[in-house]
């Protein structure tokens, strides 16, 4: 009988897979939260409340293009609570809802189009129906000085101008396929971005010669884009719901949240931007 | 083409000046350090001296005055063989012996057949498809000296040749070495006097970067001028200051060493000198003997060595071959004091 | 019944397999998480869709450029760093290596701010009438900036380890520079050159940062493999699981294919 000189392999593998299975069984669904947003400014150093209503932490998923907005609402109820902390994570609507599906600790989920937050309710992960707070429709957005000379979307098609739109798989890309239907042209573009903010990107580098995006966005580009806006754009309006989700720790905190927004203090932020009511 | 080189390297301490007649063959000798295998770098142009020249026929490869020249090694007519064969792994043997030739543009028939031709003057022509993996150290070797060969250099410099090879292999390159270098002008740098001997026709011996002597082989084996040069070939050599003794001249160096010999002709007193004389001509005595050799000399023993048959006893400054009877009869150990004698017909003295 | 002579294993501790294991697992369990869940019923109707094939065939034919670039480009950056002493080679040599620890998406950024409309050289390509952006000749271009680095890491190494004893032979026999780097040098780095160009296509091939923010996604033109899964993921998790098994398969085949065609002699 030959001595071994080393520990049997096998026994050493069963050892390192039960190790990394247990570790994944004892690991559960909670991921790390993800705050890709900046943090609110003002962050209240009590954890107790006394007064001024509900408090503690929640933690609010938006759509991108509500990075803005929400941030000041975010602002605003943190000095109108004290004691509550508001962190966001701004993504995508479908990486969020994804995020969302598969354990993400989130309290609150605001989307750019409806279609996304159906995966949520079709799940029942909501505490109540959601609510549509605010609408946004396309505005056609050019760099500052306008080098192709655009003024309506039919320009868009002329040959020699470089369009870049959103990926139809994407809300503001499905907004402008209805778009292009309603007006009757078919725009070949040189790029198809994931986000609207890509789109936003390649207009106000100069790369693109034109772009469709939310009259938000231009809006919030200032001077490095100008905007056109054009009849059909009615076409295509991109409700945006908010809804409190069931795995949220702090229900209390949640809901005033959501009525934060859909309030008239959250309104007025979102008009300032450029949302208009919704539909 | 004569090759004329002057040397000058500060990094290894080295100031040589070299002198190689057409079709003469020049060994270098010196231990391991000196810096030989530095001097065919500046001359194969693998190395840029700091100052001097080197000079083929009337070519200059290296110049360091004024705007100073410098040829490349490609372009030299120089070919170099290093101690290891360094046969390129990705070719076989007859693509290596034609990489010379069709670097020089020769089309590859005809490089082929050159190739063919010194392989089989190499006596290695059987080689020929083979990958050098599948060589022995001989082997390669052959091979690597029919490639230098074959690129038909102007001078050949040759690095210890055969240092890297066994026992069995290297007298049949030390041959082929011999009948291929006759009438070709090379630099052979080696620290086997055996390889000087059989192979060159002048020998230049170097020593911490400097050549202390140069000349004809047999000269400068047979009656060296240097201490160094004597160690090499196996010789006592004592220097000093001359005067006559009779029939013979004794020279008497620093520290009370006498040693009395024959010289060819007459030194005068007082200059410099050199006595010269083999190891098996000394004998050991633990007392001085009776009788009047002309040169004893007491000394401590300070190693003993192996040397074929014999045992070689090593004191300060001379040598003595002694059998090992002779050895265990005087029962002598590393640290006893000896007489050693000389007979002045045994010794050579010239000046030096 | 006797074993057959072998050399013992030495300098490997029993522990060693342990953290060996591990970090094997921590590679390979995402990759068999993701096997389960492929929808095998739907994977050929998945992977041979328009769009799917379209970027297959884009990212196999742009990663071929690439990495024939980063071999033309790369060998020589390789050969000068590994055989030259100049100062400032260090700083240098980091510049190069630069791309392996930028983000891609930075690297996108500097790209289109040298080769964009209003880049350092846009105004200049715009007058020769080169139009880069968007276009499959900006994919080849993020590919090579990102990929280059490791063909030249692997190069270098292999010239350093490599020394020049056989180029210094070469030059004494009478070749020509030209004649000692072609027939002397590049043949006997070959095998180190094969793993930096194997290294390279698959980096080129997995590249995703730089290529969406300097060449945009259009299907057939600049919609790489990496992009379409991205970009499936909105509407249809299922054929972006299929699109990332079929990556894996092809990068894991052009490594096993090059490192077996090697190994043999």
């Amino acid at each position: 009988m030959t001595r071994r000189p080393h520990p049997s392999r096998p026994a050493l593998v069963a050892t390192a897979v039960t190790l990394a299975l247990g570790t994944v069984g004892c690991g559960g669904g909670s991921g790390d939260s993800t705050s890709k947003g900046s943090p609110t400014g003002s962050s209240s150093r009590e954890a107790s409340s006394t007064g001024g209503g509900p408090s503690g932490e929640i933690t609010v998923f938006a759509a991108a293009s509500l990075k803005k907005t929400f941030t000041r609402i975010g602002a605003d109820f943190e000095k109108a609570h004290p004691g509550a902390k508001v962190t966001f994570s701004f993504a995508g609507s479908s990486d969020l809802v994804a995020q969302i599906q598969q354990g993400a600790p989130a309290d609150v989920l605001a989307t750019a189009d409806t279609r996304n937050m159906g995966r949520v309710t079709a799940e029942s992960l909501t505490t109540a129906p959601p609510v549509v707070f605010a609408s946004n429709t396309l505005e056609i957005a050019v760099p500052a000085g306008n080098p192709a000379h655009v003024s309506s979307l039919a320009d868009l098609v002329q040959p020699g101008v470089k369009v870049v739109l959103c990926a139809p798989a994407v809300p503001c890309g499905s907004a402008a396929t209805k778009v292009e239907q309603a007006a009757g042209v078919d725009i070949k573009p040189v790029s198809e971005e994931q986000s609207v903010t890509d789109v936003l990107g390649k207009v106000s580098a100069g790369e693109a010669d034109a772009g469709l995006v939310y009259v938000t966005d231009v809006e919030g580009a200032g001077d490095a884009v100008q905007g056109i806006t054009f009849p059909q754009s009615s076409a295509a309006v991109n409700s945006y719901p908010i809804a409190a989700l069931k795995a949220s720790r702090n229900a209390a905190l949640a809901d005033a949240f959501v009525q934060a927004v859909t309030g008239a203090p959250g309104q007025q932020v979102l008009a300032a931007a450029g949302f208009a009511k919704a539909p | 083409m004569t090759l004329d080189a002057v040397l000058r390297v500060e990094r290894r301490d080295l100031d040589v000046r070299l002198r190689v007649e057409p079709g003469r063959t020049l060994a270098l000798l010196g231990a391991n350090g000196a810096g030989k295998s530095t001097v065919l770098a500046c001359i194969a142009g693998l190395l840029q001296p700091d100052a001097g020249k080197v000079h083929l026929g009337d070519r200059v490869l290296f110049s360091a005055h004024g705007s100073g020249t410098w040829v490349p090694p490609h372009a030299r007519g120089v070919a170099l063989l290093a101690q290891e064969a360094r046969l390129f792994p990705h070719l076989s043997v007859e693509d290596n012996v034609a990489f010379g030739p069709r670097s020089a543009g020769v089309p590859r028939r005809t490089a082929r057949e050159r190739a063919a031709h010194w392989l089989a003057e190499v006596e290695a022509s059987e080689l020929a498809p083979r990958r050098p993996a599948a060589l022995s150290g001989g082997q390669a070797q052959r091979v690597a000296i029919a490639r230098a060969l074959a690129t038909e250099p102007e001078v050949l410099l040759l690095d210890e040749p055969l240092s890297a090879l066994d026992v069995e292999a290297a007298p049949a390159i030390r041959q082929l070495l011999r009948r291929v270098l006759r009438d070709r002008t090379t630099v052979v740098v080696t620290h086997d006097v055996l390889d000087a001997v059989l192979l060159a026709d002048d020998v230049a011996v170097l020593q911490s970067g400097r050549v202390v002597e140069q000349g004809p082989t047999a000269r400068v084996l047979s009656r060296p001028t240097s201490a160094f040069a004597a160690r090499i070939a196996g010789l006592n050599l004592v220097r000093g200051t001359a005067a006559a003794s009779g029939t013979s001249t004794a020279v008497s160096a620093l520290g009370g060493l006498r040693v009395e010999g024959l010289a060819d002709d007459a030194i005068p007193d007082g200059d410099a000198a050199v006595a010269v004389f083999s190891p098996t001509a000394v004998g050991v005595y633990r007392e001085a003997p009776h009788g009047s050799p002309r040169t004893t000399v007491r000394a401590r023993v300070t190693d003993l060595e192996p040397h074929g048959h014999q045992v070689r006893v090593h004191t300060a400054h001379v040598a003595a071959d002694v059998t090992p009877a002779a050895l265990a009869e005087l029962g002598i150990g590393v640290g006893d004091e000896v007489v050693l004698t000389v007979k002045a017909s045994e010794v050579a003295v010239y000046p030096g | 019944m006797s074993r057959s002579a072998r050399t013992p294993r030495l300098g490997l501790p029993g522990w060693v397999f342990l953290p060996a294991v591990l970090g094997a697992l921590f590679v390979v369990l995402p990759l068999l998480a993701m096997l389960t869940r492929v929808d095998w019923a739907q994977f050929p109707a998945l992977v041979t869709s328009e769009s799917s094939r379209a970027a297959l065939l884009l990212s196999l034919r742009t990663s071929a450029a690439s990495t024939v670039l980063c071999v033309l480009f790369g060998a020589p950056m390789a050969v000068v760093l590994a055989r030259t002493r100049f100062r400032g080679q260090s700083v240098l040599r980091s510049l190069v290596l630069l791309p392996l620890v930028l983000p891609p998406v930075v690297g996108g950024i500097a790209l289109l701010y040298t080769f964009g409309r209003r880049g350092l050289l846009g105004h200049t390509l715009d007058v020769l009438g080169l139009q880069v952006a968007f276009s499959t000749t900006a994919v080849v271009m993020a590919q090579t900036f990102v990929a280059l680095p490791f063909l030249v890491v692997s190069l270098e190494g292999a010239l350093r380890t490599g020394g020049q004893r056989y180029e210094e032979v070469a030059a004494t026999l009478g070749a020509r520079p030209t004649t000692v780097f072609l027939r002397v040098t590049l043949p006997l780095v070959l095998p180190g050159l094969a793993s930096g160009a194997v290294l390279a296509f698959a980096r080129a091939l997995g590249e995703f940062g730089a290529t969406i923010t300097f060449a945009g996604s259009l299907q057939g033109v600049t919609r790489t493999l990496p992009l379409e899964i991205y970009l499936q993921r909105e509407t249809d998790p299922q054929a972006a699981v299929a699109l990332s098994l079929v990556l894996v398969v092809v990068a894991t085949t052009v490594i096993t294919v090059t490192r077996r065609s090697r190994v043999a002699p």
